[in-house]
């Protein structure tokens, strides 16, 4: 079981950054790992610090100001190497949600495996948000799975969409797994049919 | 009156274990490979459930992104990265998986070994945890790279979930100019398109300049389909396909084959098939190619002048676009050729095959590298070393002052020992120009393998088609 994810009230960390590619979110470098935890520590590692490990002042997760569950980025978020360490990352740093106009489609899988919610918007709304985060870093952004709803300090919201079937594996922590194993005796016969044509 | 079927439609329907209203489709999957970086925890997945690999016969794996490119025979000696390879020894063995380790005769980069041992046949549906699994498409094949979790789902199950993406036909017809290869028909595609250009789509790439390009060649295109965003790439197999596998390791024999054959020659989209997006390219308008920026969208030919900001279409890309150019240290409006690098990358899934290391012998062949870059050729498999040395290239490689290596993923990505240091240029056949792909701060210039052999001999970045009179 995963942690179920319901409606989402939170303030976000800004990232106004297009085409952010799976190394930025954790460098390949930070791989070697053979369990799930951890990655959080070197989350946008290089951004994120310089050489020695000291903070970037100027990179947003090291600016006191943002803090947050959201992360909102530029459109093509996710894009590059399939690494699902880029969505155990960005949970384990305590992100549950990323808002953007647009996600790859390897870095959208991992994420929803992961009770981490990929909520597209079009690129005017998430124009908005940033502008709205930049302006007040308290501004909450709601989150709203059940009814697919982004609603915004303002009072405006946007819907968005989410496959059904995942959006009841997030409502109730199921996976995919759980499903696929219930159906191996048909998946067998598939076989059976398969190599005998 | 049956529907005209794309060659993707008539792959995917022929694996589809069962179809519901809402759900994903369950897609059966024929071979499914792994290594050393996204499986541990997906084994450790089946532990917890207390469960067996479904079918151990349809994976196989090896030791490729965390290897030691010298010394091979050595223990590994980076401590995280040999527990990561011995992990994935003792997982193979507990599971009951064959495994192509460090020092086996097979052993090599995933997506070279399953074609070079003819475990990647047409028709298939492959899945690997790596996104460059989308060369297998070349053989015709559903071929896409999958996240931790789905490597899990398939040792579970040999399924995985997945919705039917959109089909989108790239052709690419006529004839290619002198120096042009598959690797500037790819970069070109992509910096027409941008590196988003078909997120959501699979590629099928037709037209008379793919279908004379060999199977090698077809992979390296395959290869980058997912730098344009697509989950996969494919190619009708024919003619070409089917004299490449005959005699493969593990490839059916005599009558089988033709059997197969036969069979095979069904794979291919229907006259009137239709796609969501067509695209169409002229072969004579591309160029030896070469990337200047942080993703491979950002891609000129070689004797263009890198853009300036005012002439990028969205406006929105600017401020990534400017990151970029500082990162890369490069201005706006100036041109590559004769930029000095520093190391010169020969090797990854993109282009480490024979036909590549042969590509880049023939233009060194009685040269010198300058003197102040560091060359590495690394073969993408044990076969391609193999092959390599007894066909005389290692020696065409040392005499020009080339390190030829033992085979892995090398400095495609800054994870094993091979990284190029901070701020240097290198000139890289590898497929992801990302920042700190290369090593922390390193700087990629992508190209292809002549590209690549051309800028070794000057020095810098060069128009091989003065090599080529
Ligand atoms: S060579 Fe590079 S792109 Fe290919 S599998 Fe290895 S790391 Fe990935």
């Amino acid at each position: 079981m995963k942690e179920k994810f319901l409606k989402l009230v939170s303030t976000a960390v800004p990232l106004p950054v297009e085409n952010i590619d799976t190394d930025q979110i954790i460098p390949a470098r930070f791989l070697k790992a053979t369990i799930r935890e951890g990655f959080g520590e070197n989350l946008f590692r290089d951004w994120r610090f310089d050489e020695q490990g000291n903070p970037k002042p100027g990179f947003v997760l090291n600016n006191p100001k943002y803090s947050g569950r959201i992360l909102v980025a530029g459109k093509n978020f996710g894009c590059g190497s399939s690494r699902e360490h880029a969505a155990w990352a960005l949970y384990d740093y305590g992100f549950r949600a990323i808002l953007s106009s647009f996600f790859a489609d390897i870095f959208r899988n991992n994420a929803l495996n992961n009770a981490l919610l990929p909520v597209q918007v079009s690129d005017d709304f998430l124009q908005r948000i940033f502008r709205i985060v930049e302006q007040d870093p308290s501004s909450k952004i709601t989150i709203d799975l059940e009814n697919q709803q982004v609603v915004l300090p303002d009072g405006t919201s946007s819907s968005f969409d989410i496959n059904p079937y995942k959006k009841v594996c997030l409502m109730n922590g199921y996976d995919d797994i759980d499903y696929l194993l219930s159906l191996r005796d048909e998946i067998a016969a598939f076989e059976k049919s398969l190599t005998e044509s | 009156m049956s529907v005209s079927k794309t060659l993707f439609d008539k792959i995917w329907d022929a694996h589809v274990v069962k179809q519901k209203e809402g759900y994903p489709d369950v897609l059966f999957i024929d071979r499914h490979f792994i290594h050393e970086v996204t499986s541990p925890q997906a084994f450790d997945g089946l532990r917890k459930r207390n469960i067996p690999v479904f079918r151990p016969q349809r994976t196989t794996a090896t030791a490729d992104h965390n290897v030691p490119t010298k010394d091979q025979h050595l223990p590994i000696r980076e401590a995280l990265s040999r527990h990561q390879v011995e992990k994935l020894r003792a997982n193979c063995a507990e599971f009951g998986i064959e495994l192509y380790d460090l020092g086996h005769p097979y052993q090599g980069i995933v997506h070279i070994i399953g074609p070079e041992l003819g475990l990647t046949l047409p028709g298939m549906t492959i899945v690997c945890g790596d996104s460059h699994t989308s060369t297998h498409g070349a053989f015709g094949t559903i071929a896409f790279g999958i996240g931790t979790s789905e490597v899990e789902q398939v040792l579970a199950t040999q399924c995985i979930l997945q919705y039917r993406p959109k089909t989108m036909r790239i052709e690419v017809n006529g004839t290619l100019q002198k120096g042009v290869v598959a690797k500037d028909i790819i970069l070109y595609i992509i910096s027409k398109i941008s590196a988003s250009g078909a997120t959501g789509y699979f590629v099928e790439y037709a037209g008379s300049a793919i279908e004379n390009l060999s199977m090698e060649a077809r992979m390296t295109i395959c290869n980058m389909s997912i730098e344009m965003g697509a989950r996969g790439g494919l190619i009708a197999p024919d003619d070409t396909t089917f004299n490449y596998i005959r005699g493969r390791r593990f490839a059916p024999q005599g009558e089988e084959l033709n059997r197969l054959i036969n069979k095979w020659k069904q794979l291919k989209s229907d006259a009137g098939a239709s796609y969501d997006k067509v695209l169409r390219f002229e072969a004579s308008d591309i160029a030896p190619m070469i990337t200047y920026g942080t993703n491979p969208g950002m891609g000129i030919r070689i004797t263009d002048r890198i853009p300036t900001p005012d002439e990028l279409n969205a406006l929105s890309e600017k401020s990534s676009f400017v990151k970029s150019l500082q990162y890369m240290g490069l201005e706006p409006g100036t041109t590559l050729l004769g930029k000095k690098v520093d190391y010169v990358f020969i090797g990854s899934c993109t282009n480490a095959r024979i036909e590549d290391l042969r590509m880049v012998a023939r233009v060194v062949k009685g040269k010198k590298k300058a003197p102040d870059v560091e060359v590495w050729v690394v073969p993408g498999s044990k076969q391609v070393e193999k092959q390599a040395r007894e066909e005389g290239l290692d020696r065409i490689f040392e005499e020009a002052g080339f390190e030829l290596r033992g085979p892995g993923c090398s400095a495609c990505l800054g994870m094993n020992e091979d990284k190029i240091p901070a701020g240097k240029y290198c000139i890289s056949t590898s497929n992801r120009n990302f920042e700190g792909r290369q090593g922390p701060g390193a700087r990629t210039f992508l190209a292809s393998p002549l590209s690549a052999a051309a800028a070794a001999i000057t020095g810098r970045i060069t128009d091989v088609r003065e090599f080529l009179e």
